[in-house]
C-alpha cells in the first residue's frame, strides 16, 4: 500500500506555462515546463528543478529559467513575479494551494530584463524623491530623538512592513506608460516617515515631492493595491491619509502667500 | 533649493484637484438642481413649467449659466477625458469591486460627456421655448427615450460614485470602514437620483 503511495508520489508532477524574454528588448514568448512534485514544494522550488534539468515539456533542451531570489521567507520582496495573475512572492507561493498549470510571468509594469527578473529601479527612485528615510547625520551627536506614542508606533510598524517588492505597483491601472504615478507604496512610506518625530521635521519636502510630478493626485481610487500587497499594509487609507496632509498643506501654503 | 524646487513644481496637481472639485461644486450641485427641476414634472405639466419660469426669471442667468454651470461642465469633461485616456483599465486581471467601479466611472464619465452635448444641443440650444411640451416631443420618440435614460442613469452613478472618490482625494475619508461605509451611501444617493431622473421621463412622455 505504502509502495503504491510512494510511486504516485514520484510519477506526480507540476505544469508550469512560464513567460520568458531573452533580453530586454527581445519578444515574449510562452514555455512549458512539467517538473517532477515533491510535498510542500514552492514556485521557487519548481524553478530550481527547471535549472536542474533545463528541459521544456517536450523535453528539448533550452537556457534555464532566469529568476531573482534571496530571503525566501516573504521579507525581502526579490522574487515577487505574476503568478496565476496575482502578482506575489514565488517563495510563499506554495503548489499545493496553486491551480494547475501554474501561470507564471513577470511584472511588466517593469522593464524585463530577462525572464523573470525585472528592473525596480523605479521604486527606488520614488523613495529617493519623496525622501523615505529620517536624516540624523550631523556634525555633532543630536542625542536621542523624542519618543513615539506606543498607538502611532503600531501604526509606524505595520507601514514599515514594506518591502518594495513591486505588487502594488504592478497591480495599479494608473501606473502605466501613459502615466507617470509613483505608486502606491511610496505614498504610504510618505506616511511612514511623516509620522516618524524627526522625520515630520522633512513633513513639507515629502508632501511638496507629492504634490510634484507623478504624485499623488495620479491616484485614481481602484484600490488594487491593498489588495494585493502581501503585508496587508492599509495602503489605500495611507493614500487618503496623505490627501488630507496634501490638502492642508496645499491649501495653507496658499493662503500664507 | 526650495524655490527652485518651487519654480520647476508641475501643475498636475492643481489641475486634478481642480477636477475633482468642479465635479462636486458646481456641476454635481448643477445636477441635483436640474433633477429637482425636472421631478416637478411629476406633479404635472404646470408644476414643471412654473418651475421653469422661476428659473428664467433668475437675475444674471446668462452669467450664471456662463460661470456656474457651462465653463466649469467643460473643465471637468474636458480634463476627463483626459484622465480616463491616461488611466490603466486591468479589471480583466484584476476583477476587484472597487477596480470595476474604477473603470465604470470613466465608461460613465464619457457616455456622460457625449449626452450632454446631445442633449443641450436637442434643448438648450435648439432654439425651442424650454416648456414641458418642447421635452415631451423630444421623449415621444423612442430613441431619444432611451437616450435620455441612458443619460440620467450614467450621469447620476458618475455624480454618485465621483462623491466616494471626491471624498478620498480631499482626504475626507480616510479610514477603510469610512470609505466602505461612503461607498454604501453613494450607491443609495446613485439609486435614488437616478429613480428620480427615470420617474421624471417617463412623467415627460404623458402628453400635456
Amino acid at each position: 500500500m505504502s509502495t503504491t503511495a510512494e510511486t504516485m508520489e514520484t510519477t506526480r508532477t507540476v505544469h508550469l506555462i512560464i513567460e520568458r524574454q531573452d533580453s530586454p528588448e527581445s519578444d515574449p514568448y510562452t514555455e512549458e515546463f512539467v517538473v517532477p512534485y515533491r510535498p510542500g514544494m514552492n514556485v521557487i522550488a519548481c524553478l530550481m528543478e527547471i535549472q536542474r534539468n533545463p528541459r521544456n515539456k517536450n523535453g528539448d533542451p533550452v537556457a534555464p529559467v532566469t529568476w531573482e531570489m534571496n530571503c525566501l521567507e516573504e521579507i525581502c520582496g526579490a522574487c515577487t513575479m505574476v503568478i496565476n495573475n496575482r502578482p506575489r512572492q514565488a517563495c510563499s507561493a506554495l503548489v499545493d494551494k496553486l491551480e494547475q498549470p501554474i501561470r507564471i510571468r513577470p511584472m511588466r509594469t517593469f522593464p524585463v530584463v530577462r525572464d523573470l527578473v525585472v528592473d525596480r529601479s523605479r521604486m527606488f527612485d520614488a523613495l529617493k524623491k519623496i525622501k523615505a528615510w529620517v536624516p540624523i547625520d550631523g556634525t555633532y551627536d543630536l542625542g536621542p530623538g523624542p519618543r513615539m506614542s506606543e498607538r502611532d508606533q503600531q501604526i509606524a510598524y505595520e507601514l514599515s512592513r514594506c518591502f518594495t517588492c513591486g505588487a502594488c505597483v504592478e497591480a495599479c491601472p494608473n501606473v502605466n506608460d501613459k502615466n507617470p504615478f509613483i505608486g502606491p507604496f511610496a505614498i504610504s512610506q510618505a506616511r511612514l516617515f511623516n509620522m516618524h518625530p524627526t522625520g515630520a521635521m522633512h513633513k513639507e519636502d515629502r508632501l511638496e515631492a507629492l504634490m510634484g510630478e507623478g504624485g499623488i493626485h495620479e491616484c485614481g481610487n481602484a484600490q488594487n493595491c491593498v489588495q494585493v500587497c502581501p503585508k496587508g499594509i492599509p495602503l489605500t487609507t495611507s493614500i487618503a491619509a496623505m490627501n488630507r496632509q496634501v490638502t492642508y498643506h496645499a491649501l495653507g501654503a496658499w493662503l500664507r502667500k | 533649493m526650495a524655490v527652485a524646487q518651487a519654480a520647476h513644481k508641475n501643475r498636475e496637481f492643481l489641475w486634478r484637484r481642480l477636477h475633482t472639485l468642479s465635479g462636486v461644486i458646481p456641476v454635481g450641485l448643477f445636477l441635483l438642481e436640474h433633477l429637482f427641476t425636472n421631478a416637478t414634472a411629476l406633479r404635472g405639466p404646470a408644476a414643471f413649467n412654473d418651475a421653469v419660469d422661476a428659473i428664467q426669471t433668475l437675475p444674471l442667468l446668462h452669467f450664471i449659466e456662463f460661470v456656474f454651470i457651462f465653463l466649469p461642465i467643460t473643465y471637468h469633461g474636458v480634463f476627463g477625458l483626459y484622465v480616463a485616456f491616461v488611466s490603466g483599465y486591468n479589471a480583466n486581471r484584476f476583477s476587484f469591486g472597487r477596480n470595476i467601479l474604477f473603470v465604470l466611472q470613466r465608461v460613465t464619465g464619457v457616455i456622460t460627456f457625449v449626452f450632454i452635448i446631445f442633449h443641450l444641443w436637442t434643448t438648450r440650444f435648439s432654439g425651442n421655448a424650454p416648456n414641458y411640451d418642447m421635452v415631451h416631443n423630444l421623449v415621444s420618440n423612442p430613441a431619444y427615450f432611451w437616450f435620455m435614460i441612458i443619460g440620467v442613469v450614467a450621469a447620476t452613478f458618475h455624480f454618485a460614485n465621483g462623491l466616494w472618490s471626491f471624498c478620498i482625494h480631499w482626504g475626507i475619508t480616510v479610514g477603510a470602514r469610512a470609505q466602505r461605509i461612503t461607498a454604501w451611501v453613494t450607491m443609495i444617493v446613485f439609486v435614488v437620483l437616478a429613480g428620480m431622473g427615470v420617474a421624471s421621463i417617463i412623467a415627460f412622455t404623458h402628453s400635456a
